[in-house]
């Protein structure tokens, strides 16, 4: 066993070197063997995966756009592909809201669900402002990416980054990621690519950044990503003062509906 | 909303949603309405202690004690698994709402049974007027930690009313349970002015509610089934709240104390109608991509070109 606790390791996922090929998918579902999630034709371009779920923990989504004249260096037709995953918060709200412990962070600052011990309440469904993690049909419990935990005991690279054929998908410390990706933002606007940006490489976002980020041409909400989230949880105590007031207002209220006589 | 008009462009991943819908079923919203019923019965079981009112104080026990053994069944029911229920007291996690709820419960609803039990039986007064007691005093979080269950989610229509949520919630414990005793113990003057102040408090809530939500997370509330059940709610609330003040004057009569059983039904139902529509209106606005991205994309323009609200 390892000394020290390891650095914080992360996924840094390059959408401009991303082909559509899913083979991340492929090998996510092969590795950690999640069930099918149905055969259906979505008609959304290549896309025919959806979104991520219980038994999706990586999506590439595809997006074809007409680029404007005067904004691009070649007009005409683009097509943004990205392979989506679970971000593995800094400040992550489905381990925020589990009423039962059964997400938790480990070792790697990664976040996990606990299959033993997911009781299937669906918080961390209602939680995730990206709504990665879901609930598995005919097994009740929560079920979302865990960045191949036990590919990361045995000193591995997830299966994801491991089958992906052009680098869009890097695995490494999360530090070492960060300094990467803003050498390849650097390198993609001197070649005029100006739309080139990070999306939750910071740790003072709503989420506090996340162990997952990504080099994206567009804006987030392009891509089917909120791009603004917020970790709920940030809210709480506010919200049990409201909660505090709103029960003194009622005992308030009892108390009034009494004082006035019982006729 | 000035710059919302400007960014009618919003953009979205071919219009499907970014969150995940709620997975609750019909048993959530359910056990809101119970556990409401069960916290204002508890406090209305204290004050008819407290102005040595039985046949009320009986009633509310009674109800208080069936409301949170229905609201516990349905919380078990809706689990994905179960039979592992009991994990929910495997840690004390103040973060989650849920578990502190949990741990709420675990109190209230011995002291429920306690005090039922002992006013049903005449046995051990001293450990039921304690137990009375206590329900009473946790009656306020159980009628409140809902509300904030539902804001600490990512769910536009539930997060951005968090300042709301909690009252509308205690306005709808308060509806019910002075719905239901008033259905039960028609003459009881408290138990009427407890449903007709919850019915007015849940009325101007969910106004402001509307008021208080941008367009497009607020659309949730005023489109399809949730602005149904809302206005369902409404009416049926109103109508009853009218039903139970109506007549002042004639008190005492057969008539009288028929509409106000009438009265106290619909106010429950309308109660009823209410958690369903906030639960409805949640599932809505967290299947609507505009309700996740427009709030958001809005905060990230004001900031950049300094037209943000302070």
């Amino acid at each position: 066993m390892v000394d020290a606790a390891p650095a914080r390791v992360g996924f840094f996922t390059d959408t401009t070197l991303c082909i559509g090929c899913k083979a991340c998918e492929v090998a996510c579902k092969e590795w950690n063997d999640v069930p099918a999630d149905g055969f259906d034709f979505l008609g959304l371009s290549y896309d025919n995966t959806g979104e991520l779920s219980a038994d999706t923990w990586r999506h590439v989504a595809f997006v074809e756009q007409v680029v404007p004249e005067a904004s691009a260096s070649e007009p005409g037709l683009r097509w943004l592909m990205s392979s989506d995953v679970c971000k593995h918060c800094t400040h992550a709200a489905c381990l925020d809201v589990c009423p039962t412990g059964a997400i938790f962070r480990t070792e790697f600052d990664t976040v996990v669900v606990q299959a033993d011990v997911c009781n299937g309440c669906g918080y961390c469904v209602a939680a995730c402002p990206f709504g990665v993690i879901g609930q598995r049909k005919h097994d009740g419990r929560a079920w979302k990416c865990t960045m191949c935990y036990d590919r990361l005991h045995g000193g591995l690279e997830p299966a994801c980054a491991k089958a992906c054929p052009t680098a869009s998908i890097q695995f490494g410390p999360l530090d070492e990621l960060r300094l990467r990706a803003r050498e390849r933002v650097g390198e993609l606007h001197e070649r005029g690519v100006s739309s080139a940006r990070l999306y939750l490489d910071n740790d003072d976002d709503g989420v506090g950044g996340a162990g997952a980020f990504f080099l994206l041409l567009d804006e987030p909400e392009v891509y089917g990503l909120p791009p603004d989230p917020v970790v709920t949880t940030r809210d709480l105590a506010s919200t049990w003062r409201a909660a505090a007031a709103s029960g003194a207002a009622l005992l308030a209220g009892v108390a009034l509906a009494f004082m006035r006589g019982r006729r | 909303m000035t710059v919302a008009s400007e960014r009618d462009d919003l953009r979205t991943y071919y219009d499907r949603p970014v969150l995940k819908e709620p997975t609750w079923r019909f048993w959530i919203p359910s056990y809101f309405f119970v556990g409401g019923a069960a916290a204002g019965s508890s406090l209305l079981a204290a004050g008819a202690d407290a102005i040595g009112d039985a046949r009320l104080g009986r009633a509310a026990r009674v109800t208080a004690l069936a409301a949170i053994g229905g609201g516990s069944v349905a919380l078990v029911a809706d689990l994905g698994r179960p039979e592992r229920f009991h994990h929910m007291l495997r840690v004390f996690r103040p973060s989650s709402p849920m578990n502190v709820g949990s741990w709420l419960l675990a109190a209230y609803g011995p002291a429920v049974g306690v005090a039922a039990l002992s006013n049903l039986t005449g046995r051990a007064p001293v450990l039921g007027r304690l137990a009375t007691w206590s329900a009473a005093a946790l009656a306020p979080a159980i009628a409140t930690y809902t509300g904030v269950l539902v804001a600490d989610t990512a769910v536009p229509a539930w997060h951005e009313a968090r300042t709301v949520m909690p009252a509308l919630f205690a306005a709808g414990a308060a509806a019910s349970a002075g719905g239901i005793a008033a259905a039960v113990v028609p003459d009881s003057a408290p138990a009427r002015r407890l449903a007709v102040g919850g019915v007015a408090a849940e009325t101007a809530l969910s106004s402001a509610l509307e008021k208080l939500l941008p367009d497009d997370v607020g659309a949730a509330y005023t489109d399809g089934r949730a602005a149904r059940l809302r206005r369902a709610a409404m009416r049926l609330s109103v109508a009853g709240a009218a039903l139970c003040t109506g007549g002042v004057g004639t008190r005492g009569g057969r008539a009288r104390r028929m509409r106000t059983r009438l009265g106290g039904v619909a106010i429950v139902l309308g109660a009823v109608a209410e958690r369903f529509a906030v639960v409805e209106a949640g599932r809505a606005s967290a299947r609507d991509p505009r309700a996740t991205i427009g709030p958001q994309r809005r905060g990230i323009d004001g900031s950049v070109t300094g037209l943000a609200a302070p």
